[in-house]
Formats: C-alpha cells, structure tokens, sequence
C-alpha cells in the first residue's frame, strides 16, 4: 500500500474508534469510566460557591498547605449531599471554587451554610429574666460553660473524643451519638448537674451567628436533662438524613481559617436541559445545512469536504467526553467558532485549487499546490488562535468566576487543533484518493459551482 | 474588477463614522453590566400565578430591599437587587411568596464586589495580552516582508475597529433593550476577534504571497488584486458561518439571541474591515505617512498582465 493508503486506514480507524468513543455509554477501562458529555451548571443546573480565605496571620510558606486542608475538609462536607464529581479548585492566592451538579430536592440554605461553616455544634442554657409576679419578661440562650483546670469554658462539639456516629435506639429512633475527651466530660458533668431538668439548648456555630439546630419537626432540639452525664450523649430528634450529615460534617473536620462566601450561583436543573436538546438539534441542522453548501457549492471536493466536517465532528466531541471537557454556554461557543475555522480551511483550499484549474493544470496537480498554497494561511491563523487560547485559559484560571472563559478557550483549542488534522490532513487524503478513481476525467466536478460551465 | 484600494476614502469614512457613533454611544449611554462585572444578587423565580415583573419591582421597596426586575427568555422572573445574605434573601423570598403565592427559586447569583472587580480586570486584561500576542505573532508570520510590524498593527488597528463597533452596538442595545454585557458576552466578543484575526490573516497571507510572486509591482495594485483573490473564500465562508449561526437563533431561541446578534455583528463587520480598512491601511502606511491617507489616486489597472 502507498503512504497515502496507510493514512487513509489510519483515519478510518480514529474515526471508527472516535464515534464508538462518543456512542457507547457508560464507557468503562478499569478504573477508566466515562458517561456521555458532562455540561457545566448553566447548562444542566448546579451550585458554583466561591470562597475567600482569610489567610491573615498564616505564615507565606504555609498558605498552600492551609488552602489544601480547606479543600480536603470542604470535599468531606460536600459527600453527603450525595452529588457524583463535586469539583473543588483553589484559585488566585486565597479563593476556593466549589461546583456541584444540583444535589436531589435542591440546596437548602442550611446545607450551603454547612459547606463553608465551620462545623462546631455548641451547647447553651437558657437565662430567664422575671418580673416580680415570677412571670418571664426575656429569656436569652447562652453558651453553657463550666470549669476545667480553674478556667471557665464553653462546651462545644470541639471537645468530642472521637468520630460522632449514627445510632438507633430500642425505640427505634434515630440518634447522634458523640463521646467526650476527658476536659469534656468533666464540663459536661458539671453542666448536667447544674441543669437538671432544665433544658439544653444545641446550637450549630458559635458567638452571634449560631443558629438552634432544628429538629425534624422544624422545632429548635432542646432536651430536657434527666439525670447527670459524664463520658458521651445523644441529639435525637433529627430525621435520619439531617443527623446522618450533621455527623459527618462533624467528622469531617474543622476548617483551620474563616472562610468568606464572596460569589454563588444555583440554576435549577430545569433550566437547563431544554437549552441541550435544542442546541444538539441546531448543532445538527447547522452542520447539515453546511454540508450541503459545500456540497452544492464545491461538488466533488465538497463531498470531501462535509466527509472532513463529519470526521471532525465526531472526533472532537469524543475528545471533549473522554478529558472530559465540561460542556458551557461558552464551551459551545469555541466549538461553534472552531467548526466555523474547519470549514474556512476546506474553502481556502479549494478557492486555491479552483485559480490552479483555471490555470489549466492537471487536476492532480492543481489539488496538491491548491492544499501547499493554502497550507500557510491555515496555520498562521491557526496559530494566532491557540496563542490567543492560552492567554485566555491562562487568565480563565485564576479567576474564581472565569470558567466561561476557561471552557471556550479549551473547546477552541482543541477544535483548531482537530480542524488541522481533519480538515487539512483528513481531506486530503481523502481528495487524492478520489482523484485516483475514474471520476478525475470529469474536470468539472471539482470545480465550484458558477451557475455556468467553467471548462 | 472592484478597485477597493483606489476607493478606501468611501470605506474610511463608513468606518470612521461608525467608529464615532460606536465612542460617542459608549460614552454617553456606556455598557450597561451585569451583576458578573458589577457585582450584586439574581434571583430567578417562578410564581404559580402570572405576575408581572412591573408589580414586583413596585413591592420591592414595602420589602425593604431596592432591584430591578425582568423577565427571562422562559417568562421566569429575575430580581436584581444589592448583594444579598442568605438570610436577606429567605427574608424576600418569604415576602414575595406572601405577597405574590407560592414560587418556586429556579437560580441564584450572588457576586461579591472583590470578585466582580476581579473578573472585570481579568476580561480587559485579556483581550489587551491575547491582542499583543496576536500582534507579535503577526510581526514574526510576516516577518520576511520588508515591514513586517506594518501587517501587526494594521492587523490589530481593524480588530480594535470591530471590537469598539460591536461595543458600541450593544451600548445602543443596553439602552434600548435593556441588553447586559456579562461573561458570556466576553465570550462572543472573543469569538469575533478569533474571527477578524482569521479573516486578516487569509488576506495578508495573499499580499504577503503576490508581493513575492510580482516584486517591483506597485504595492497598491498587489494589495487590491489580492483583496480580489480572497473575495469568493471571505464570501463562501460568510455564507457556512451564516448557516450555523441561523440554525443557533432558530432552534435554540432567545437563551442565546444576544449571543447570536453580537456574532453576526461582530464577524461580519470583522470581515469588512479585513478587507475595507485592514488592507488599504497597509497601503496607506505603505505609501509613506498619512498625507496619501485620502488620496484618490487610480492604481494603474494592469490585472491582466500582473495575474500570469
């Protein structure tokens, strides 16, 4: 087989193996899974949260390192909501850009709260003011404290032994069940003492911005205390969901540094998913009515052409799912101006072969210098492109809301790189092929289209 | 044969004057922003009843809170207010409900100022570093021709041109229509100077060939037979963009019909100035200073023994 011939195959196997990439889903080599296209939060719906953290009075070398233990314990807090391929990025110096497709039933307010939270459950006693009938006029909860080593000390869920854990009583009630290190469990002796029969108050955060942790009838949980505890206790009262995540994120750790939520986005799911049907089916009519130019237009070369466009097509969207490269309005808005670069380099080409035929030169040869003369504006622009693609992945990268910028930069990159594969390389090919048949007599079929005979 | 070089005093004055109504817009009227480059809260709702944005955006200040209010491409209502905290936000939720019924939050944004300066400086930045690469690149492609940096900021001059005219066509929109610039617009715009950049470099590639295949030919006669030679490619490839673009209006509607409008305007004019104002401005410098700016001149009309 001559070289040509070789890289013919070749194409017909990429092709073959990008259209299996792109039809055959779920896809999955070892550890290797791959399930159609991912689309970002505006298309499909999601939660973006971005945070700043205040890395005041942490030392430079040891920002990273802070940043990172953020992002570990804000992927443990993320994990219950039960959401597949949260994505959890540091950005810029200080900023923390979490993304989540949108968990089922949505994000309540408590639950965002939680993922940036510093997740600390505190104890209070209610402070009853009266009036001299003994009825009360002000109550107010404040934080329980009591003595450990002659220092007064708020009791909190920072002084739990070991990791909280889901119980079921015989009763067959949910429980949350924590133990205390031994500074806590003097505490908690002394308050359970004090507060006999009195109620307990919970409360999630500390200081002005905690908020009563509320149960499962949306009712604050506030137990009354019936004897004196010393080592461990039990919340009840919250549905087993609520207790089950409230557990881990006490489990997950604490955050070493306030974090700030300084930008959210939430698209509800509905939202989105008319947007990719539609857009599919435009993509799809687009790219047909494109065919059908070229076809109209350049005829045989055009054939070529749209076989070309097709190739590119299917290889740039199995690349995207296999990354995978998350599909956004912008995403599709490289891939539009990529496509559109394919097609102008088929057209610059056959504008070259055309003045070549014109010229009266042999159709193999006006095909091979109609692909060499084009060849330089091709790349150069192709080039201009992917510089001005890494700038803006680059510049898409470090800010925290710059992922519009980042996902066209990246569709069109890689569709400019495809395109000079496909278009140039693809239908080349493909053209000598054809210009070997017996079809090569028939001059005129490879001339564009003038509404009269050119020969 | 069309003597676009002889005649670039008529597409002068259309791109000057466009440049003109294109500044004097942006800075009368300016960029109307959204909440991405001017920081702030949207929040999209759907009401069980019909409810018109008109009377929300009347009960916003009884709520305590100061917004605009809009529909959607789906008929949703989107508040725009300040920046809110997630309780200031349960607080106008609650009202609207008892106000209006029962509604259901399809989509929230919140955009602190710190990070609204920062994506405002990141997309100028941008467009400036990504525009100096082009230029650079340009200046190196071209850099066998006897001025190389000639091509690079004639290049970049007709882009600056397109970029300022789709600006100002969406200042004219902002105040008509209401149309915000937001990420995604930057992204359009993106796209258009990908676009204009692509449409100069075929150009410039056929001065760039013809000026070695012919020397000693006049440099305004080279440019003009070029512009001649690329004008079915600028043509063929107008019509395949047209297509998709058409296609993208139609079947995916009004989501992204401010897209669509800012890539119509935008490649469309970048391909005029490509061929309009890039390429006789190189003839103009060419030529020696700007005094041949307006010149009126004929090129000698010798195609025939030139193309060979």
């Amino acid at each position: 087989m001559s070289r040509n011939s070789w890289v013919f195959v070749t194409i017909i196997i990429i092709f073959a193996l990008s259209l299996i990439a792109l039809l055959v889903n779920p896809i999955k080599i070892g550890n290797f899974t791959r399930s159609g296209i991912v689309y970002g939060l505006d298309l499909e719906g999601g939660v973006r949260l971005v945070y700043k953290a205040d890395l005041t009075g942490v030392e430079e070398s040891n920002e990273k390192e802070v940043v990172n233990d953020v992002i570990a314990v804000i992927a443990n807090r993320v994990n219950p909501l039960g959401v597949t391929e949260p994505n959890i990025e540091h950005r810029g110096a200080d900023q923390i850009v979490v993304e989540l497709p949108m968990p089922k039933g949505g994000l309540t307010e408590v639950q965002k709260e939680r993922i940036g939270r510093t997740a600390l459950l505190e104890f209070r006693e209610l402070v009853q003011t009266l009036d001299a009938d003994g009825n009360v006029i002000e109550e107010e909860w404040i934080p329980a404290t009591g003595t450990y080593n002659g220092e007064t000390k708020v009791l909190n869920s920072s002084l739990f032994k070991t990791n909280t854990e889901l119980r079921v009583s015989s009763l067959g009630a949910v429980e949350l069940y924590f133990e205390w290190n031994e500074e806590g469990a003097a505490l908690f002796k002394e308050i359970t003492t004090r507060l006999l029969n009195k109620p307990l108050g919970i409360y999630e955060g500390s200081g002005n911005d905690a908020l009563p942790l509320l149960g499962e009838d949306g009712k604050p949980i506030t137990p009354i205390v019936q004897t004196v505890l010393t080592n461990d206790g039990v919340v009840t009262g919250l549905s087993r969901k609520e207790a089950a995540e409230l557990s881990q994120q006490l489990n997950a750790g604490r955050i070493p540094v306030p974090l700030e939520l300084i930008g959210e986005k939430l698209v509800d799911p509905s939202l989105g998913t008319d947007f990719i049907k539609l857009s599919v089916r435009a993509g799809i009519i687009g790219i047909a009515a494109v065919m059908l130019f070229l076809i109209a237009y350049y005829r045989v070369p055009g054939v070529v052409a749209a076989l070309a466009l097709a190739f590119y097509g299917a290889l740039t969207l199995a690349i995207f799912k296999l990354i995978p490269v998350t599909m956004t309005l912008s995403g599709i808005g490289g891939f539009v101006l990529s496509m559109g670069m394919a097609i102008d380099a088929n057209v610059l080409i056959f504008e070259r072969m055309k003045e070549e035929l014109l010229a009266k030169t042999t159709l193999s040869s006006a095909m091979e210098s109609g692909f060499s003369r084009a060849w330089t504006a091709i790349w150069d622009s192709n080039v201009t492109t992917i510089i001005a693609c890494l700038v803006l992945y680059w510049v898409g990268d470090t800010v925290a809301f710059g992922g519009t910028v980042k996902g066209f930069a990246l569709t069109l990159g890689i569709g400019v790189l495809v395109s000079m594969f496909t278009a140039v390389l693809a239908s080349h090919t493909l053209l000598r092929m054809v210009v070997r048949t017996g079809l090569s007599k028939q001059t005129e079929l490879f001339k564009p289209y003038t509404g009269r005979r050119l020969a | 044969m069309i003597n676009i070089v002889s005649n670039r005093l008529w597409f002068f004055i259309i791109s000057s004057i466009l440049l003109v109504v294109g500044i004097v817009s942006l800075s009368i009227f300016g960029l109307k922003t959204g909440i991405d480059f001017a920081s702030g809260s949207l929040l999209t709702v759907k009401f069980e009843q019909t409810v018109i944005p008109v009377d929300v955006e009347k009960e916003l200040p009884g709520f305590g809170f100061v917004g605009t209010v809009e529909t959607d491409a789906q008929g949703n209502i989107v508040i725009r207010t300040v920046e809110l905290t997630a309780q200031e936000k349960t607080t106008l939720k609650d009202d609207l409900t008892a106000k209006f019924g029962a509604l259901t939050e399809l989509g929230f944004e919140n955009v602190d100022p710190i990070v609204a300066k920062q994506t405002a400086q990141a997309a100028i930045w941008a467009t400036a570093i990504a525009s100096i690469g082009i230029l650079l690149y340009i200046a190196f492609a071209f850099r066998k021709m006897p001025k190389p940096f000639h091509f690079g900021v004639c290049a970049v001059a007709g882009l600056l041109l397109d970029v300022i005219v789709v600006l100002g066509v969406f200042s004219i929109l902002g105040k008509v229509a209401n149309w915000e610039i937001d990420l995604a617009l930057v992204t359009g715009i993106l796209t258009v100077i990908g676009y204009a950049v692509n449409d100069t470099i075929v150009v410039f590639d056929r001065i760039r060939e013809n000026q070695k295949r012919y020397p000693g030919v006049d440099f305004g006669l080279v440019v003009n037979n070029s512009l001649m030679d690329v004008m079915t490619r600028e043509l063929a490839t107008g019509v395949g963009v047209l297509f998709v673009l058409i296609a993208l209006l139609l079947f995916v509607g009004p989501t992204i019909k401010n897209l669509v409008v800012v890539l119509m305007v935008g490649i469309y004019f970048g391909t005029f100035t490509s061929v309009f104002v890039a390429a006789p401005l190189l003839v103009v410098w060419e030529k020696g200073g700007w005094g041949s700016l307006f010149s009126r001149k004929q090129i000698p009309n010798k195609t025939a023994e030139v193309r060979g």
